[in-house]
């Protein structure tokens, strides 16, 4: 399996409960083109649940780079939730932790939106 | 009683085609070796991922995904260390010219962070530009001590 992912609304929030493998090649344009729909339907409010993502490379890294990108240049907000240690460390490494908003609890990261 | 993994040398090598596919192959491989080699689970991880992005620099930025060019795939392990040695076709880089991504300006860069994260897992790390055109990528990694 590559990456599943499934999009619902929490008020006006979009979250994007992610499953699977964010690599180069199906897994990284699956959340390329998820999150660029959004933006196009002027979606200012993303939070990605990372919660089952099992493996993530440094396409899937650049994925989440450019969509925190695209999303603020936008005017929005785009959040991570439930970061296993693993994606956790990947951030810490490449100095990307600080950079996103990192939450453990849905509820409050919904919260957490302007 | 099983002769101790670490002293038995297994090595395995492969002609792989410019694909993702052979990117999974790889990893698949390494990591198997590895673990029969007795690396932890962290480490088999560490190694894991470190091929990958190995193999992703020689499939599209080497090779460009060219069906007639081959990625040389060569894994050896049990003396206490693995050894992975990738080779492609391409035309090659130079790695001093890499831009830091840890750099404040590189930081929201989506992409350049492979080589970064190779030489974060792996305990060495080598490029070596090939005679016929190429580069070969050497990544080591030692086993941690029981």
């Amino acid at each position: 399996m590559s990456v599943k992912l499934n999009t619902r609304q929490v008020g006006d929030v979009i979250v994007i409960d992610v499953t699977g493998r964010i690599t180069l090649g199906e897994g990284s344009s699956a959340l390329r083109d998820a999150l660029r729909e959004l933006v196009k339907k002027d979606q200012k409010k993303i939070l990605l649940n990372l919660g089952d993502v099992s493996y993530i490379d440094s396409s899937g890294i650049g994925e989440l780079v450019s969509g925190f990108t695209t999303v603020t240049n936008a005017g929005g907000q785009l959040k991570l939730l439930n970061l296993s240690k693993r994606v956790k460390d990947l951030l810490q490494i490449t100095k990307l932790y600080t950079v996103f908003d990192v939450h453990d609890d849905e509820a409050a990261a919904v919260r957490s939106f302007a | 009683m099983a002769e101790n993994s670490r002293s038995v040398r297994e090595t395995v090598e492969r002609s792989l085609d410019s694909t993702l596919e052979s990117v999974d192959s790889a990893e698949d491989l390494a990591s198997g070796l590895a673990g029969r080699a007795g690396f932890n689970d962290e480490d088999l991880l560490k190694i894991g991922m470190a091929v990958r992005e190995s193999m992703v620099n020689a499939v599209v930025h080497g090779n460009r995904y060219n069906a007639h060019k081959k990625v040389r795939f060569a894994v050896s392990g049990g003396d206490g260390r693995l050894t992975v040695k990738i080779a492609d076709e391409g035309e090659g880089f130079d790695i001093d010219r890499l831009p830091d991504p840890l750099a404040p300006d590189n930081l929201l860069r989506s992409s350049g962070r492979g080589i970064f994260l190779i030489r974060s897992f792996m305990d060495e790390f080598q490029i070596r530009r090939l005679e016929g055109g190429g580069i070969e990528l050497t990544l080591v990694k030692y086993q941690a001590a029981k």
